[in-house]
């Protein structure tokens, strides 16, 4: 909607300490489902080094691996697609209405199971990454 | 705090005594005791009230005039009652500071919906809730997401539109034979529709909808829960019924949805809005499978 004056981000973004748990569920899907995307595009064009033969692709992988930068990137990947596995499931419960009633609490689950399982995965991507 | 009388007007006005004849006289010494009395009644106001009092930060901004095109925040400190409202806050506020707050109300017992505020950065009916439960000091401001005519005043027509835009009446196939027959509903069915009926028109939803903001043409919450309100209902024409789907299920209806749960946080009559659109959108995906 026009404003008769600007507001600015008041109106929206600038209000992102008083935003509800739906609403934080909303931008961090949102937020998740695009870094999904731009990564799908890196993952494609990474697996298509093994068009050059399985040595080229060998070497990138491993050459990849051996950044510290890359290994922490999977580990906010793996956050992220966690994230947005669950808060999907937890919609696909909303979508049903079951438990619309505790869609805060599923929120909140979500987000902490996210984490546990990010930490719980530390130890995986960055053995010997340092 | 404009209609604060200026101390040095009254000065001027005792300063100059001239010899006058009786009536006059009585006549100067009627303004002069209002004027002592506004003048003690204003200066009550500023120093103390007796016990708690509340700073009310309210949102100001009028277009028509020249110095207040400007938005800015008015603090008035309000004399604190427990029971108080935000209404009854600002009401005192208009009416001992400043008589140009302008703010809808009607009814003050959340039946009329006219006064939903941005309150403390939240969709609240002034009406409706307590100074005690909010963090002080409190800050009003005019709905977001919609143009705002004067103060805490905003444009509801778009919003009105869209709720007439449902076709929020009855169109029943045949109706009873006798004049005066009544058109029963069922118990059960009563139970369903019950919630969505309680809206109030109040707006609070719409102005807390993301998708909203961004989407003129999206419905909103409020017109599709109207719209549900007549779904449901079992004395619903099946014509109608169908036409109404339609209506809902446009690219701009159920689907543009995206369940933030924003308008069930900031219902005031606790409609659970999202659970409302989420079954209509059920509802449209069982009826085009069925064409189908």
């Amino acid at each position: 909607m026009s404003e008769s004056y600007d507001r600015g981000l008041v109106a929206d973004f600038g209000r992102w300490t008083e935003f509800s748990a739906g609403m934080w569920a909303w931008v961090f899907h949102k937020f998740t489902g695009w870094v999904l995307v731009g990564y799908l595009f890196t993952h494609i064009s990474v697996l298509s080094t093994s068009l050059q033969g399985a040595q080229v692709y060998n070497s990138t992988l491993s050459g990849l691996e051996s950044l510290a930068i890359v290994r922490l990137l999977e580990v906010g990947l793996l956050a992220v697609a966690v994230f947005h596995i669950l808060n999907g499931i937890r919609l696909l419960f909303v979508d049903l209405g079951v438990g619309l009633e505790a869609q805060d609490k599923s929120f909140y689950a979500s987000l902490v199971l996210t984490g546990v399982i990010v930490v719980a995965s530390v130890p995986t991507f960055l053995t010997g990454a340092f | 705090m404009s209609t604060k009388p200026s101390q040095s007007e009254t000065e001027t006005e005792t300063d100059t005594e001239p010899a006058t004849t009786g009536h006059q006289q009585r006549r100067l010494d009627d303004k002069r005791a209002r004027a002592d009395d506004r003048d003690e009644a204003a200066a009550q106001a500023e120093t103390e009230f007796d016990g708690e009092t509340v700073e009310l930060k309210v949102f100001r901004y009028d277009p028509e005039i020249a110095g207040k095109e400007e938005p800015r925040f008015d603090t008035f400190t309000v004399p604190f009652e427990t029971g108080m409202t935000v209404l009854d806050a600002l009401i005192f506020a208009r009416d001992s500071y400043d008589s140009s707050l302008t703010f809808r109300h009607s009814c003050r017992q959340a039946v009329c919906g006219s006064d939903a505020f941005f309150v403390n950065g939240s969709q609240r009916l002034g009406c409706q809730t307590q100074i005690e439960d909010l963090e002080w000091p409190v800050r009003v401001e005019p709905l977001p997401h919609s143009d705002v005519v004067k103060d805490l005043v905003v444009e509801m027509d778009h919003f009105y539109d869209q709720m007439e835009s449902v076709d929020p009446f009855f169109d029943p196939d045949d109706l009873p034979d006798g004049e005066l027959e009544e058109q029963r509903q069922s118990r059960q069915n009563r139970e369903n529709i019950k919630l969505s009926t309680r809206c109030i028109w109040c707006g609070a939803c719409m102005s807390s909808c993301n998708i909203a903001a961004g989407d003129n043409k999206y419905l909103g919450p409020a017109a599709i829960n109207k719209a549900y309100r007549f779904y449901m209902d079992d004395r619903e024409g099946s014509e109608k019924r169908q036409e109404r789907l339609e209506i809902i299920e446009q690219e701009h209806g159920v689907w543009r949805c995206q369940t933030q749960f924003s308008c069930t946080d900031v219902c005031p009559k606790d409609i659970p809005l999202t659970e409302h659109i989420q079954e209509l959108k059920r509802e449209a995906v069982k009826e085009n499978l069925k064409f189908w």
